[in-house]
């Protein structure tokens, strides 16, 4: 029974996403969809840092980096043109097993390049190896020296795509082909696919979700949360506080490039400012503000914050909005805004008698 | 490479290093009394040059930069009082947090009211093409301004926390705030004085090298990261080691230009910064065991 109450927001969020798309269609108002599906791109960072921060209670202000690389890595795989070499024999290989496409741009170019399935493969495995390698000397690091490290790496990844003419410097890369998952489904952000692409991130935002709250209850989740309690003290324990913190944070990573990656098919395009230090203090203030261990305040947030965001809600002060709700959390709500008060706290303040 | 080719890199370094000094004894200053890293450290440079700037129309240069120095020290002490004060007993990611904020919202306001335009003060003698030759290097005049200002304010901050008692109650403070608190220092203000200081010489610094570097609204968290590299790289609360370890990043750095892209000059205080803080975290001058000590 407590197993499946877990489970029960999972099923209202499906539920909220089928009536949100019924009421945006019959309102006529679809187009509120495409900036919902990029915000749920973004929730997936969000879902992987909460886990991160709130659970394991490590810093990092390097993930935007992840998402440009999970991102990057895609984008250059499928639209690099290969066509020069089609005659050696490692491309006709590739080409034979199907994991390279021929296709026309924009433009009516002829493109040799990988098929979106295995560029999306590559791209999760060089996530997952830069963030183990990252990981091994820096999640050793505490506090401040943590969360300057992460930085120092996030700045490093903005500053190589900014500088990597492959890359296309400042003006990113285009022309990204869309993402035939299976036949019939396709990341594709053109409007006849948005109803398909919003019911496609939503179910993977919700796995993710299912995912994580099952680590979270699990064995693992119970280690993470007494190494962000007290590390010495798990670590007396005989929890292995290091491989637990470096495996959050690869997985952290992976989401985040999964996000990355998955965004830059839908967007058609990627470029530096999804690379930089603003978004990685952006994410980590959507998980401060979802209440840190609380993985639906951080989806949440994501979803919201990212919307009105996209929406152009807040205008020139898009980064002064995120830096106020910075500091006015953690001044006034380090729980978060929605950290409503125990049914017990209620009832005992209701059942306080006057003393006579 | 002749001698004076390594002459002018070897000042261009030396120049620029001494300004990640400055920043990073800013750094210290705050971590001594706070045991937090201040991540607006940069915007104190950027916030002091810009208003000498503004205020060099109206008034004579040496009056508005004095000015613009004791506005940003009062900001910094006021950011104190508003900001970190009522979270006094918050952990240190909470503190962090905070001061990411701060950074953000005053590089936003500076955004607003200095808008994108890249300015700069005038050169404080000379122009900027009077050179002086020094072993065949050309040089401008404002380097030596930029290596002067430096000095005095690195050794004028000696003399304070050695000899006036105020700064000895700052150093008590950041020995053991009980008990400082028990010899009747008030500590609160020791923290906010902490953070008019850093401010303050924050603002000197933006200023003296406004007319070398120029000055944006958004310079400031570059500026940050190798104040806070060279801060590290001399062991955290080590000022006069940050002094050397801030040349040794700023020859470094000109040396790496002259050999290599541009592109990868940004690149370099990072690695620095990551191979310091995997390697010897408590910094290059301090014996491991007693880093290993300190942060027990």
């Amino acid at each position: 029974m407590t197993q499946l109450r877990r489970y029960w927001p999972v099923a209202a969020s499906a539920l909220a996403v089928v009536v949100l798309q019924v009421v945006l269609s019959l309102a006529d108002a679809t187009y509120y969809m495409t900036q919902l599906t990029m915000s749920a791109y973004y929730g997936l960072v969000v879902i992987g840092l909460c886990l991160l921060m709130g659970y394991a209670g490590q810093a990092s202000l390097g993930h935007a980096g992840f998402f440009a690389i999970g991102g990057y890595t895609v984008a250059y795989m499928t639209t690099v043109n290969l066509l020069a070499y089609h005659d050696t024999g490692l491309i006709r290989s590739l080409h034979s097993l199907g994991l390279i496409v021929q296709w026309q741009n924009l433009y009516g170019e002829d493109i040799l390049s990988f098929s979106p399935w295995p560029a999306f493969v590559a791209a999760l495995v060089l996530t997952g190896v830069i963030a183990f390698l990252i990981g091994v000397p820096v999640i050793r690091l505490k506090g401040h020296y943590l969360a300057m490290a992460t930085l120092g790496f996030g700045l490093i990844v903005y500053r190589v795509v900014l500088g990597t003419k492959s890359l296309g410097q400042a003006d990113g890369l285009s022309n990204v082909p869309p993402f035939h998952l299976i036949p019939g489904l396709e990341v594709n952000g053109r409007s006849a696919f948005r109803i398909q692409n919003y019911y496609i991130v939503w179910a993977m935002v919700l796995v993710a979700m299912v995912l994580a709250i099952n680590l979270v209850n699990s064995r693992v989740g119970r280690a993470l949360r007494s190494i962000h309690q007290n590390e010495e003290a798990a670590h007396s324990l005989g929890v292995n506080t290091y491989r637990y913190k470096l495996a959050v944070f690869v997985l952290s990573a992976l989401f985040a490039a999964v996000g990355g990656a998955l965004m830059t098919h839908y967007n058609g395009s990627i470029g530096p400012s999804e690379a930089t230090v603003m978004k990685s203090v952006r994410y980590v203030a959507i998980v401060a503000i979802g209440g840190m261990a609380n993985l639906w305040g951080a989806l949440l947030m994501a979803i919201l914050l990212n919307f009105l965001s996209l929406r152009g809600v807040f205008g020139t002060f898009d980064d002064a909005v995120c830096g106020a709700i910075l500091i006015g959390i953690m001044l006034f709500a380090p729980q978060g805004l929605l950290r409503v008060p125990r049914w017990q706290t209620i009832s005992a303040l209701l059942s306080r008698r006057p003393h006579g | 490479m002749n001698v004076p080719l390594i002459v002018q890199y070897g000042l261009s370094g030396i120049t620029v290093g001494s300004i990640y000094a400055i920043v990073a004894v800013g750094f210290n200053i705050i971590y001594g009394t706070t045991g937090i890293i201040n991540f607006a450290q940069g915007e104190f440079l950027i916030v002091g040059a810009m208003m000498a700037i503004s205020l060099y129309g109206v008034v004579p240069l040496w009056l508005a930069i004095a000015l613009a120095v004791i506005v940003t020290a009062i900001l910094g002490g006021l950011l104190e009082m508003v900001f970190i004060r009522p979270a006094r007993d918050a952990s240190v990611l909470r503190l962090i947090v905070i001061t990411i904020g701060l950074s953000i919202l005053i590089r936003e306001a500076m955004l607003h009211i200095w808008d994108e335009q890249v300015r700069s003060l005038p050169y404080f003698t000379g122009t900027s093409i009077s050179t002086i030759t020094i072993l065949g290097a050309h040089i401008s005049p404002q380097v030596l301004w930029v290596l002067g200002v430096s000095a005095v304010t690195v050794a004028g901050l000696t003399v304070f926390f050695r000899f006036t008692l105020l700064g000895r109650a700052m150093r008590a403070c950041a020995d053991d705030r009980m008990a400082a608190c028990l010899c009747g220092i008030n500590d609160r203000w020791m923290v906010t004085l902490s953070f008019m200081l850093s401010a303050g010489i924050g603002a000197l610094a933006g200023c003296v090298i406004s007319p070398v570097t120029q000055t944006q609204y958004d310079m400031g968290a570059p500026l940050a990261i190798k104040g806070f590299t060279v801060a590290i790289l001399g062991g955290l609360g080590n000022s006069t080691a940050a002094v050397v370890a801030g040349l040794l990043l700023g020859l470094l750095e000109a040396f790496v230009v002259s050999q290599f892209a541009a592109a990868y000059k940004e690149a370099v205080a990072i690695v620095v910064l990551l191979l310091v803080l995997v390697f010897r975290p408590t910094g290059l001058f301090v014996r491991r065991e007693i880093g290993e000590l300190r942060t027990a």
